[in-house]
């Protein structure tokens, strides 16, 4: 029998790989992956509390609100990057240390 | 309906699916292995959201993220280097205590999941989920459903502008 403690492990397991993606990354897109790593990590919890909880399917709702929010951000961010390569040409976020377009 | 024992060993594959190609992805070298390792992970999340009787939330992912967010980040990637060169590779810096701080952040979350008392209760979940979030979302979400519409109106615009912007220099 799957329990909720099997799917929240699962998801403790994509965060923790999607922050150590952020944190050793130098490259913009692929922290903007450890990202969208984290963010499926938290739709998992949120619809597997939906599923075993008494919240019923506002849980649902509200993965479906993470999921357009990281389509959102995914797309601001890659024209950002687009940018940056334009000016700097690279996206290595540690020679990114001016405004100065 | 599955057995239970075919249930548990669905989730086994998939999770060890979405753990392992998660871990590809955050350790590849290569940043194109990363994209394709990705695209397995979202794979094995729709897949769970499936065994979560979320079905409509699953065909969300999928169209989504693989065929939205994943074909983006391509393209992120091939615009950004320069495929003659081999600066393909995703340089990464601090490994340690990176890792120290994760594999810390993880016993944490673990023994929360594990400790905590959860309160679970098992009521008969909803065979059609498109009709139920339809109309939570146009009775008790209807304000966070406008003002999502808002944000997707900004984003649509605002990436139009940066494109523009950058083709007039």
């Amino acid at each position: 029998m799957i329990s909720l403690q099997h799917y929240l492990t699962v998801a403790v397991v994509l965060f923790v790989l999607g922050l150590y993606c952020v944190l050793t990354r130098r490259n913009a897109v692929a922290i903007l992956m450890g990202i969208e790593l984290i963010l499926n990590s938290a739709g998992l919890n949120f619809i597997a509390f939906a599923h075993y909880c008494t919240t019923g399917i506002r849980g649902q709702v509200f993965a479906l609100f993470v999921i357009i929010m990281a389509a959102a951000e995914a797309a601001i961010a890659l024209a950002i990057v687009l940018n940056l390569y334009k000016c700097t040409d690279s996206i290595d976020v540690d020679e990114v240390d001016t405004m100065r377009g | 309906m599955l057995s239970d024992e075919i249930r548990l060993g669905v989730f086994l594959a998939l999770g060890l699916l979405t753990i392992v190609s998660a871990a590809v992805v955050a350790v590849a070298r290569s940043i194109v292995h990363s994209v394709f390792a990705l695209f397995f992970t979202l794979f094995g999340v729709a897949g769970l959201y499936v065994l979560l009787h979320a079905d409509f939330l699953a065909a969300t992912q999928v169209m989504i993220y693989v065929g939205g967010i994943l074909v983006l980040l391509l393209f992120g990637v091939m615009l950004t280097h320069k495929i003659a060169t081999v600066s393909l590779k995703s340089a990464s810096f601090q490994r340690g205590p990176a890792a120290v701080i994760c594999l810390v952040l993880l016993a944490l979350l673990l023994v929360v999941v594990y400790k905590t008392p959860w309160p679970v209760a098992s009521g008969p979940s909803p065979e059609q989920t498109v009709q139920a979030i339809g109309r939570h979302l146009m009775t008790d979400f209807l304000l966070p459903f406008e003002v999502i519409s808002v944000l997707l109106f900004a984003v649509l615009v605002a990436a139009a502008m940066m494109a523009r912007r950058e083709a007039r220099q």
